[in-house]
């Protein structure tokens, strides 16, 4: 066979497979609001960046008439490309396909793409849509998830791992995305849950919609499952180009470096907190006052809100930012914060990222229900992930930082590198109120008076304790700064911190409050 | 300065904040101490079979009633002495999670 011939064959095999389900499943897919897995793995990468591979994958099943069925590419596309430059390994489950259903060799070619990610040390995305196992392939579907969970966990912290679920990811399945750095939902599209709507009808007889069990709302708000929350599939892939110029492509470099611009002019840092500790104010106009170009790209905007994290940059070097957000909650530490803020914590140390943290933290949120729910251990962990960042750890106390909150909040006492403080700042074993009470307890209650007395004896307390000299006198504050020195201060810590480093002592490896 | 709209006030430590309440927040449940006299079902589940009729004398340990859930036919015991007072499901009742289904007295 002459070569042009040869190569028409390879054209017509490849037209044949580039089809995936076929133009019926396609309409259907398109009907759901959803773009082909092949759509959007174009829409992700840079222009002609995409090289496939497996193209050609067929399964082997044979058991219920499965020998009779050609499934095209096994229902799963995987390849490598670009993104603004930067390399990345890609995978995406093609639900015209078979429901994208995961059988042995679908589950093989992304542990090929996943192995090459690793090698090559390069970020892994993982665009999810898919029925779940395919039950006719029993227990080979089965080890096909595993295999995929433990090069999930064996790649943690080495290479950035991404999941998009753009489609249903039901089941074990789950538990790949549960198990990678950033998880991203689109409203309407995405639906995650490890036991659907009609198990829990017939165990259970509780009526629930699939949206509300697990829809993009419910896991950006509620289980706090997903990092980043989209009403369509262009904003999510947005999302996703711009979290990986944030990121490094692995644990070994630093992110990329952009050009430092000021901050925009309207987010003055100065008008932005109220001297008064109770009153409210929004920390991300701190944030964005303070960092490069005012651009914060949060994380988990919709879930705890009563702490923020994000990145930015300091100086053209990403930052993770972490603050204590007094508009929702009074910026109370709590279980859900608490796990909000220690896993990103660790992310930007596994990552080679710089933290700066916000703090105005009133304390920790009393109640039954969250001493049931394990405070004191979620509330460990942003003990632990402060404490075990070896990072660039900065810190500039805004206003209230009372009890064990100071000391969490990437105090000096868990090796913050630079503490600073604003002259409006309060770091005191408690609030002024609750310490008076105590004091004076006798004083107050022996008094004709004890209402007059105990405001006499609040404001005794907050003139002596509630301010920054207290602590700034032992050195646990290196410096009491004006507000509009905060960027000022912040730019030349991080740049003098470039070349940090620390030996801690040898381990396998430590036991997070899990 | 900004202000904000929707804001409550959140007791910490003796201090009043101004803030939002978050909905979780605002729909904790008061906190109640258990009382060993009423049997809850402590997972949603098929009531099998009642074992027990009002009126009558039970010890702690005696089963009451086999609650069928998880593939599981769980029996429940009961927590103290006592006489049945009141059983307000019957046989083939599908109960959710914390419904009362034993009253004793």
């Amino acid at each position: 066979m002459p070569l042009n011939k040869k190569i028409r064959e390879l054209k017509e095999k490849r037209e044949k497979v580039l089809l995936g389900g076929g133009e019926q499943a396609i309409e259907k897919q398109k009907a759901m609001g959803k773009r082909t897995a092949r759509e959007r793995i174009m829409t992700l990468l840079d222009d002609d960046s995409f090289n496939e591979y497996d193209l050609f994958v067929e399964h082997d099943a044979r058991d219920f008439d499965m020998d009779k069925k050609s499934l095209p590419s096994d229902g799963v596309i995987i390849g490598t490309g670009t993104i603004y430059g930067a390399p990345v390994a890609v995978f995406a489950q093609d639900f015209t396909v078979a429901g994208g259903s995961l059988g042995l060799m679908h589950s093989r070619k992304i542990t090929k793409i996943m192995d090459h990610a690793l090698k090559m040390k390069m970020p892994l995305i993982g665009i999810n849509d898919s029925g779940g196992a395919r039950i006719q392939e029993g227990v080979n579907s089965l080890a096909g998830y595993g295999e995929i969970f433990f090069r999930n966990t064996i790649s943690s912290g080495v290479i950035p791992q991404i999941s998009v679920i753009l489609g249903p990811c039901a089941g074990g399945a789950v538990y790949s995305p549960a198990l990678t750095d950033f998880v991203f939902v689109v409203d309407n599209i995405s639906k995650m849950f490890i036991t659907g709507p009609e198990v829990i009808k017939t165990v259970l007889g509780e009526e629930i919609s699939m949206e509300d069990l697990g829809g993009a709302k419910v896991h950006s708000e509620t289980s706090g499952n997903a990092h980043f929350f989209a009403r369509s599939e262009e904003e999510c892939f947005d999302q996703i180009k711009k979290l990986i110029t944030f990121i490094p492509w692995n644990n070994q470099q630093k992110a990329r470096m952009f050009d430092p611009g000021e901050p925009r002019p309207e987010y003055d840092v100065e008008k932005v907190v109220p001297v008064d500790p109770t009153m409210p104010y929004d920390v991300k106009d701190v944030i964005r006052a303070v960092g490069d170009n005012s651009d914060f790209f949060e994380i988990m905007e919709h879930y705890a809100k009563n702490i923020v994290i994000g990145f930015g940059r300091m100086g053209g070097r990403t930052t993770g930012f972490v603050a204590n957000q007094p508009l929702e909650m009074a910026g109370v530490l709590d279980v859900d914060s608490s796990d909000k803020a220690a896993r990103f914590i660790r992310y930007c140390d596994a990552f080679n990222i710089p933290i700066i943290t916000f703090v105005d933290v009133p304390g920790y949120l009393p109640g039954v229900d969250q001493e049931h729910s394990g405070v004191i251990r979620h509330g460990a962990k942003v003990l632990y992930a402060y404490s075990e960042a070896t990072v660039p750890k900065l810190t500039v106390i805004l206003r209230k930082a009372y009890g064990g909150g100071y000391i969490a909040m990437s105090s000096r006492h868990l090796r913050a590198d630079f503490v600073f403080a604003w002259p409006t700042a309060e770091i005191a074993v408690m609030g002024p109120e609750g310490a008076a009470n105590i004091i004076f307890r006798k004083e107050i209650m022996s008094s004709d008076d004890p209402d007059s007395v105990r405001r006499q004896k609040v404001e005794e307390y907050k003139a002596k304790f509630a301010n920054p000299y207290v602590a700034a006198s032992r050195g646990y504050v290196d410096a009491v700064i004006e507000p509009a020195e905060t960027r000022k201060f912040l730019l030349h810590s991080i740049a003098v911190s470039e070349n940090k480093e620390i030996q801690t002592p040898p381990k396998k490896h430590g036991l997070p409050p899990f | 300065m900004k202000q904000y709209e929707n804001l409550g006030i959140l007791n910490v430590g003796a201090t009043l904040y101004h803030t939002r309440l978050s909905r979780k927040y605002k729909a904790r449940k008061p906190y109640r101490t258990a009382d060993p006299r009423l049997i809850l079902s402590y997972i949603p589940g098929t009531v099998l079979d009642i074992l027990v009729v009002p009126g009558q004398k039970v010890s702690t340990g005696d089963e009451l009633m086999i609650l069928d859930a998880m593939k599981m036919q769980n029996k429940l015991k009961s927590k103290t002495d006592g006489r049945i007072k009141n059983i307000p499901v019957k046989k083939g009742d599908r109960v959710a999670k914390g419904t009362v289904l034993i009253e004793l007295e």
